[in-house]
């Protein structure tokens, strides 16, 4: 006998009928549904229902075509298994009825009225196109199905690129390319942003961190545009249906069913590109919202078991959306790590970012935790031993942790206070000198002990305003969100440079491009991983819309008028591109370790040394606006490849200054490469010399780049 | 729904041509047909012109063909993919695969050569 003819099994036939379907007892392990010889098997876990049956469906029938009660001898514990034979896989939808007692003080709240989607659904029908109106009184609304998963990677192989050598661009898959400017053939599809992976390399990144992907309801969003009436949407996803089921109306083929592999084949180009994946992910609640939301799945399985209850048996609420996952229990914690695992073995993704983490370390009674079970699981998993784990480490019940998130020295953050910083001081506060050079050297303050890749540095995200409305709203401009302007953040450290919202004025245009440029600098030239957010470089704008999760429309969409064409911002994405590139030839700024302020490989210089209008010399008081610091290239990614001498100096200040350079090495000499008050950059490795070696000129609101290499041609 | 399959040899090459849906009721005896064409002398057009829809079985039938092929040092091309066919294979994937020609006459041609 060969492998290729495998021994048939003695296990593939049935054992007896239930209401026409030949079935036997199934294997209790793995959770969801799996295709066996001759069958499906299909498992689910409820502690506390009395019976359960299986609801089969034909494909986008009405009503189920069979149910199927499991026999009691077909559970093992608290996990109905059984094995139908005889199921065209294709054409098939199931879920489950769980009867059980309806007791919300005692946390259960069965309802056997319902349908219930398998919380292991790799494959979800429902909402197969994009906003499409659906039945709104389906008795089973987001059917589970089978996928194939025979996808065919190839030799694909992780990038494996070291987190303190990302550069990420976050984006939203239907966003990217849903603008009719796109030019793709699948607009606002994975496939869409397959087709734009040539603008993504161009643009030099290597990682693209995706908001939800797993399946959500776009259409779960009851309020309209004031102003038009016009519907709004779920736009961003943070509001899971389904955590193993790709979104199915963000792919072109979702209408058939192919998702899975549609999304399989934006990895695969990605990595291929040199690109990794990141999923934003959200386990910090689900869809079933509260008390009063739909029961879909998790609510009418095991409702005590996923969500934190109060000892009344009311739903917690410290994600602001109506209800928390029990991350901590540990029935929960082996849901979440099967599916991040699912993620990371099936889809090849490279790394998550979990939204509103902090909550993953609280414990079943909401008390945050000093050894969280599940965050330690995470970080030691064998799967996921090389995923990147990104956390925003707060949440919405005051949980605030960005410097201390247990990390297990396997957890990155975001840096909300780079952010803050950064903003802060190039809109010309005072007194932020030391803190914006704490963090350009990758936040030792907070990440002590740990190395600069914990800190994830960005000046924008998805949540607020983009660069361009950063610079040209002094405040939030939300009407269009249907909450009278109240929603979104108010602490946005913006400025308008002179005037609110678009403007004409030649001198206003001229100061905000040069604030972006400058924000970009400290980004990318900062200690630790630069995130940039998708359309930033061109200088995308939500009209001072700084929460658009429900706006799909051009307010979000990214318009590629701005990038290409007769309309394109070339100078403001031919700059970025510079900055990156940059970045990228020079590990001087992507050390793992932070700087010490000393000299630890005998080059004669400091790794960081930090100065002001003066060498030497930095002017840490509350007044000054001005910070200069130069990184020693010998101690490139410690020591270990070679670089050149970077200067860096930002000037907040409105007032232009004479700059004394730092001394170099004999032989060497200051060239620039970049001034953000110059149109562009200049080309690597062509870095004119200084006309004076010692000083340099910098005009108001504006940074520069120096490299210190030797006086001849390189 | 069902699946016809005719077959004929044009010189040196053997086109297969399917009419139908493919899809998981169609695609496993489709694919017993199929399996007996490669590995034969000379080379396989398979001509879905007549094909309205493939399904993600369908689809996997194909690949499966293909990959037989592959293995024994056969190759077959497929022909006359409609524009939605040819939009599902692109965006799942599965166009990189296959060798694929518009046109059943190119395609002999070049098969002739």
């Amino acid at each position: 006998m060969t492998v290729e003819d495998l021994r048939e099994r003695v296990d593939g036939y049935p054992t007896r009928r239930i209401n026409g379907y030949r079935v036997r007892a199934g294997r209790p392990f793995p959770y969801g549904a799996h295709p066996v010889p001759g069958g499906i098997t299909f498992s689910v876990y409820s502690d506390r229902a009395t019976s359960m049956s299986l609801v089969l469906f034909e494909r986008g029938a009405k009503r189920p075509v069979a149910e199927l009660p499991f026999p009691p001898e077909f559970r093992v514990g608290s996990v109905y298994a059984m094995t139908v034979f005889g199921l065209d896989v294709e054409n098939l939808e199931y879920g489950f009825r769980a009867e059980g007692p309806f007791d919300p003080a005692a946390g259960d709240r069965f309802d056997a009225a319902k349908v219930l989607s398998d919380p292991y659904a790799r494959l979800v029908s429902g909402r197969d196109v994009w906003g499409a109106e659906p039945d709104w009184d389906d008795v089973y609304p987001y059917r589970a199905r089978i996928p194939d998963d025979d996808f065919d990677w190839g030799d694909d192989t992780p990038p494996g690129i070291p987190t303190e050598d990302l550069v990420i661009y976050e984006t939203h898959v239907r966003g990217f390319t849903r603008h009719p400017s796109s030019g793709v053939s699948a607009p606002g599809t994975y496939a869409g942003l397959r087709e734009k992976i040539p603008y993504l390399r161009r643009l030099g990144v290597n990682c693209v961190e995706l908001l939800p992907v797993f399946e959500f309801d776009e259409l779960d969003n009851p309020r309209t545009d004031p102003r038009t009436g016009d519907r709004l949407y779920n736009y961003w996803g943070y509001n899971t249906v389904s955590f193993f089921a790709p979104k199915a109306g963000y792919a072109a083929t979702g209408r058939f069913g192919m998702q899975a592999d549609e999304f399989k084949s934006l990895v695969k180009e990605l990595h291929r590109a040199g690109i990794e994946v990141v999923l934003d992910v959200v386990f910090n609640h689900t869809a079933e919202g509260n008390e009063q939301g739909p029961t879909i799945s998790f609510r009418g399985l095991d409702n005590a078991t996923y969500y934190m209850l109060t000892p009344r048996g009311e739903y917690y609420n410290f994600s602001g959306t109506g209800n928390t996952v029990n991350c901590n229990h540990p029935v929960v914690r082996d849901f979440v790590l099967s599916c991040l695992r699912y993620w990371v073995a099936e889809y090849h993704v490279d790394g998550f970012r979990f939204d509103l983490a902090a909550i993953l370390d609280r414990a079943p009674d909401g008390t945050p935790l000093p050894n969280p079970p599940l965050l330690e699981q995470l970080a030691h998993d064998p799967v996921l031993r090389h995923t990147k784990l990104i956390a925003e480490a707060w949440d919405a019940a005051g949980l605030y942790q960005v410097g201390h998130f247990p990390n297990y020295g396997r957890w990155s953050e975001w840096n909300g206070k780079f952010r803050d910083a950064v903003r802060r001081f190039v809109k010309g506060d005072a007194g932020l000198v030391g803190e914006l050079a704490t963090r350009m050297a990758g936040s030792p303050d907070l990440y002590q002990g740990r190395t600069s890749s914990a800190s994830v540095n960005f000046v924008t995200a998805h949540d607020g305003f983009t660069l361009n409305d950063l610079v040209s709203y002094n405040d939030k401009h939300n009407e269009a969100n249907g909450e009278g302007g109240a929603d979104g953040a108010d602490d946005n450290h913006s400025w308008n440079c002179g005037e609110e919202g678009p403007s004409a004025d030649p001198h206003v245009r001229a100061l905000r491009m040069r604030q972006m440029k400058n924000m970009l600098l400290i980004l990318l030239t900062s200690q630790g991983v630069p995130m940039l957010l998708a359309g930033d470089e061109v200088g995308r704008t939500q009209l001072g819309n700084n929460n658009t999760y429900c706006q799909d429309n051009e307010l979000s969409w990214f318009d590629w008028g701005l990038a290409e064409g007769p309309t394109a911002n070339t100078e403001l994405l031919e700059f970025t591109r510079a900055l990156i590139a940059f970045r990228r030839a020079h590990p001087v700024l992507r050390s793992a370790g932070h700087p010490t302020g000393s000299d630890r490989v005998g080059s004669g210089l400091p790794d960081i040394s930090w100065h002001g209008v003066r060498a030497g010399a930095p002017d840490w008081s509350s007044h000054c606006r001005v910070l200069a610091l130069m990184r020693c290239g010998r101690h490139a990614k410690d020591g270990t490849e070679p670089d050149e001498n970077v200067y860096l100096a930002v000037n907040a200040h409105w007032e232009a200054h004479d700059l004394e350079l730092p001394r170099l090495p004999a032989g060497e000499v200051w060239h620039l490469f970049a001034d953000t008050s110059q149109a562009a950059a200049h080309p690597l490795g062509a870095e004119p010399a200084l006309e004076h070696p010692g000083r340099y000129h910098l005009g108001p609101h504006s940074a520069v780049i120096l490299v210190g290499r030797s006086a001849g041609p390189r | 729904m069902t699946v016809k399959l005719t077959s004929r040899m044009e010189g040196a090459a053997c086109v297969v041509a399917l009419e139908g849906e493919v899809n998981s009721t169609t695609s496993g005896g489709l694919q017993a047909q199929l399996l007996p064409f490669i590995g034969q002398e000379g080379r396989v057009l398979i001509d879905l012109s007549g094909v309205s829809y493939i399904s993600s079985a369908g689809l996997r039938t194909l690949l499966i063909v293909h990959r037989r092929a592959q293995q024994v040092r056969a190759r077959v091309t497929l022909v006359g993919l409609s524009e939605e066919v040819r939009f599902v294979m692109s965006a799942t994937g599965f166009l990189d695969f296959f060798e694929v020609t518009d046109d059943l006459d190119d395609a002999l041609e070049r098969a002739g050569g």
